[in-house]
């Protein structure tokens, strides 16, 4: 609850700065001290230190589980707004108002990391989208980022409207819209509701895919992720994206039951899907950007293995990837943000002139394709191992792994253009303070590579 | 405690010399520390030596053992003493940025000195992905004209292998009793029959595309032929014993119903790797493509002989690990002299060593006869062991791989009369020898060659525990 409510107050807050102060530097100071207070008032929750009373009437429900993913979530967005702040600065002159947006976004993170009624995740998913749509549309001048941000608006409410569909079904079919009902209801309703309450937890599966972009309703990504402005990309495809997933992972891992045999044939379809789509067409991609959107999609493909099945280290197992892999993917956005062009060929010569920027690149590229020693391997460790426990079979488990092979072959393209290949890298001022800053996404991925209980012995406590 | 230091002192020698920026002192600094290891290794060889075990991952029950026995002592030996002698041998070599060449070379050291010490499968996975990664650096920015390409190829090949295992390990895991991942809980896993095909597969592709094992060979002598050469000596001496070892520790202990299926499949496979490698060698011209499927051929006959699943073989394969390695190293230093010295590989070029440089050619006389197995050299104990064996499994085999001894003949010692005989050619006239360093490098393995070729009983001690292991129930 502080979380929501704090969020909220903030985001207000912050739209009333751009008003009264001009400094883009105060505004980001503001916004790193509203995401500090942020996470404090969180922790506040999640400790038993003060909590805003309010009778929700069940309609969300926090749990250790939830404040935790809070807690990541808006570290997350305090490290990429640290970072980023300066890029963010220079898009408008009126940058807090992207920091409200940034605010009201994790407000519907919060609310999707605690909800426990449908009508609370339809609230949910909107309020994360509706500020996404207009960062998609934030480099106003620019076609393409207009072009994006119409396209995102048209496809996503589309996709909101089935979602919207799905519930009312699930509310015809059982007359209720409480979380846990479809499943109570499947093995004592009638035929009939039956059948309504499968066909809208199906039309919600749809949805939700929309919204972490899973093939075969991943059409928006590309466009929409190389159209936004390379800042508001990163945040889109590591916090929005992990808060879609987390409340994915929430609503399945107590429905799956109630769609029985024909859950494995979906779920498997689209993760197959997924990973094929993400990971062949990445590689055929000639500029960075695009292959990171494409990768972006592959990596969604894995982080759907959570959804198979109940086991007990699924929540783990995406939270895990879902913070490993938005380390890596602000670490490589941080870099791309700075690139005069999103070419592969941009990035020759990088290993020599920035010797340290090439070796975080690195670092946060072995993370995404899963090497040992980085927190990417224990991420899709984590969810193969969640896969097999919950009996699903070897030769899923072993696609998959062909696929993370594949993966290497576009990422290494970076580290190739960067140490292998001389040149000149068109990058702009690079300060040496922007270095130190990305280098550490690069350490606590490296620590997160031995010790990856550091992150997860939380969720135990 | 030694265990550790043996991982610990690589990974610090590496970051130390990472910032050296002079690099005669670098050099030093790697050729010392990694001196220091090689006492280490002798050290430990004298007694068992305990465990070294620590928690490390509890969620996942994965825990930080170390575990040498004979099997892994023989490996570390080998590779504690290949990489000074490396390291001496190419120290007048000219590298840009040395400090960082040297440095990755200490992480791949650390890396396979971690995969032969590991007592938990998933430590294992991750010294094993460890010791490939600063190769792929080291071949990439070093090699030769193609290296990018044939590299990446070197590098997906392996990676593609071992994500298999990594499949494999987890599918054991998920067999085991309480999920564990240490050795023994691996070796007792609840497998039927058919479950242990599927993971001795799964394992047992990383190993073939490791060794390599044939159809599965063709980055290696590319990769060979590419790298620079202090890294094809560690890739050859040291790299390709890790598919052997794997075979040895974890293939045979695991599986032994899957093992004992498929030995007529692997051992016909892995003779016929090895009659062809050898044709192709004997068609070749230059030394380095050579030398590499000469090593194939070496390769996939102690494979077969694994696969024989005989004590006797067993014994042969655990002898010639390290008589391999020692004699390969040999070869490429010579190899890698000529080279440099004369700016070409091809053996056309080549002739009048002996006039020219005596020394040198003794050397790489007493090599090529080590490598063809001659009575009195190393080679000649591991592979008299590894036929008997191969005669036991099956009379056929071990007919069809004998012919592979008199192909060895026929390339190696072509190659010597290519390089060493003949009229003295314009570029072996330029050759001013070998530098002290890499001369007493030769000589004292060359020496090692003789010792071992005549008592070898240290080597046959050593090895005695894991043998017992295997073969006595």
């Amino acid at each position: 609850m502080n979380a929501i409510v704090v969020s909220t107050l903030l985001g207000v807050i912050m739209m009333f700065c751009s008003w009264g102060i001009q400094s883009q530097k105060a505004q980001k100071n503001i916004a790193l001290f509203g995401l500090f207070v942020l996470i404090m008032a969180n922790l506040a929750q999640a400790n038993g230190w003060y909590t805003f009373n309010y009778d929700t009437k069940g309609m969300l429900a926090f749990n250790l589980f939830g404040l935790y993913a809070n807690t990541l979530m808006f570290t997350l967005s305090f490290i990429y707004v640290w970072i980023n702040g300066e890029e963010i600065s220079k898009l408008s002159n009126a940058a807090a108002d992207f920091y409200s947006l940034i605010f009201f976004i994790l407000c519907g993170v919060s609310i999707l990391t605690s909800f426990d009624n449908l009508l609370m995740l339809f609230i949910g998913i909107e309020i994360l989208s509706i500020p996404l749509y207009i960062l998609t549309g934030a480099d106003k001048k620019n076609m393409l980022s207009n072009e994006a941000a119409l396209k995102y608006f048209l496809m996503g409410s589309f996709s909101t409207g089935i979602l919207l569909l799905g519930i009312t079904l699930i509310y015809g079919g059982s007359g209720s819209f409480h979380l846990a009902t479809p499943a109570i209801h499947i093995s004592t309703g009638m035929v009939e509701e039956q059948l309504l309450v499968s066909a809208g937890l199906i039309l919600i599966f749809a949805a939700m895919n929309f919204k972490v972009s899973a093939a075969p309703f991943h059409f928006w990504t590309p466009d929409v992720y190389d159209g936004a402005p390379t800042v508001f990309t990163s945040f889109m495809a590591t916090i929005a994206k992990a808060a879609g997933f987390i409340a994915f992972v929430k609503i399945f891992n107590t429905q799956y039951l109630a769609l029985g045999y024909s859950w494995t044939i979906l779920l498997t379809f689209v993760i197959l899907s997924t990973l094929l789509v993400g990971n062949i067409i990445a590689v055929f991609q000639r500029s960075v950007k695009r292959m990171l959107a494409y990768s972006s999609i592959a990596q969604a493909g894995f982080m759907l293995f959570a959804l198979y099945g109940k086991s007990e280290i699924s929540n783990e197992s995406i939270l895990l990837y879902a913070v490993v892999y938005s380390i890596a993917t602000i670490g490589i956005f941080g870099v791309l943000v700075k690139m005069k062009e999103n070419s592969f060929e941009a990035f020759n010569g990088l290993g020599k002139a920035h010797p340290l920027l090439a070796f975080t690149t690195t670092i946060c590229l072995f993370s995404l394709a899963g090497i040992p020693l980085t927190g990417g391997f224990f991420a899709k460790y984590y969810m193969l191992s969640n896969l097999l426990k919950a009996g699903a079979g070897l030769w899923l488990i072993i696609v998959a792994v062909i696929f993370a092979a594949i993966s290497i072959y576009y990422y290494f393209k970076i580290i190739q253009a960067m140490y292998f290949t001389a040149g000149e890298p068109a990058i702009g001022p690079m300060p040496k303070y922007y270095q130190y800053q990305l280098l550490i996404l690069a350490i606590v991925l490296l620590v997160l590579g031995v010790l990856p209980n550091l992150l997860l012995n939380y969720l135990y406590f | 405690m030694i265990l550790v230091s043996l991982l610990f002192i690589p990974i610090l020698a590496a970051i130390l010399v990472l910032f050296i920026k002079n690099n005669k002192l670098a050099n030093w600094t790697a050729i010392l520390l990694s001196a220091f290891t090689l006492l280490l290794v002798l050290q430990t060889l004298a007694a068992p030596i305990a465990d070294f075990d620590i928690a490390w991952l509890p969620n996942l029950n994965s825990r930080f053992v170390l575990h040498a026995d004979g099997l892994a002592k023989i490996l570390l030996l080998l590779t504690a003493i290949s990489f000074p002698s490396i390291l001496i041998a190419t120290a007048k070599n000219e590298y840009k940025q040395k400090n960082v060449f040297l440095s990755l070379l200490l992480f791949t050291q650390a890396g396979l000195m971690g995969v032969f010490l590991a007592g938990d499968a998933l430590l294992f996975y991750f010294f094993w992905e460890l010791a490939l990664i600063p190769v792929y650096f080291l071949c990439s920015i070093w090699g030769g004209e193609k290296r990018i390409a044939i590299t990446f190829k070197f590098f997906i090949y392996t990676f593609l292998g071992s994500l298999f295992m990594l499949a494999g390990i987890l599918f054991v895991n998920a067999h085991t009793v309480g999920h564990s991942f240490s050795i023994q809980s691996f070796v007792h896993a609840n497998l039927t029959n058919a479950q242990q095909v599927t993971a001795f597969a799964l394992f047992f592709i990383a190993f073939a595309i490791k060794m390599p094992i044939f159809p599965l060979h063709t980055w290696q002598p590319d990769a060979y032929e590419q790298s620079p050469t202090a890294v094809t000596m560690v890739m050859s001496a040291v790299m390709v014993k890790m598919g052997l070892y794997g075979i040895l520790r974890w293939l045979m202990p695991l599986f032994p119903f899957a093992f004992m299926a498929h030995t007529h499949f692997v051992v016909a496979l892995s003779v016929m790797g090895v009659l062809y490698a050898s044709f192709i060698a004997i068609r070749q011209d230059d030394i380095k493509r050579l030398i590499a499927y000469s090593s194939i051929a070496h390769i996939g006959l102690m494979n077969a002989a694994l696969f024989t699943h005989t004590q006797v073989a067993t014994q042969g394969v655990l002898i010639q690990l390290f008589s391999h390695g020692i004699n390969v190293l040999g070869l490429w230093i010579v190899a890698d002299i000529i080279e440099q010295q004369t700016g070409t590989r091809s053996m056309q070029q080549m002739g009048g060593l002996a006039k020219k440089q005596p020394t040198l050619a003794i050397l790489l006389v007493g090599f090529a006869l080590a490598n063809i197995a001659l009575p009195l050299t190393n080679s000649f104990v591991g592979e008299f062991l590894m036929f008997n064996g191969l005669f036991l499994f099956n009379p056929w085999m071990a007919a069809l791989a004998g012919v592979s001894i008199v192909l060895a003949a026929i390339y190696t010692l072509n190659m010597v009369q290519k390089v060493a005989y003949g009229d003295i050619s314009e570029k072996i006239n330029t050759m001013q020898g070998p530098n002290k360093g890499a001369q007493a490098v030769l000589i004292v393995l060359l020496i090692l060659v003789f010792i071992t070729g005549v008592y070898a009983q240290p080597l046959f001690d050593l090895t005695a525990d894991t043998l017992k292991q295997l073969f006595v129930k």
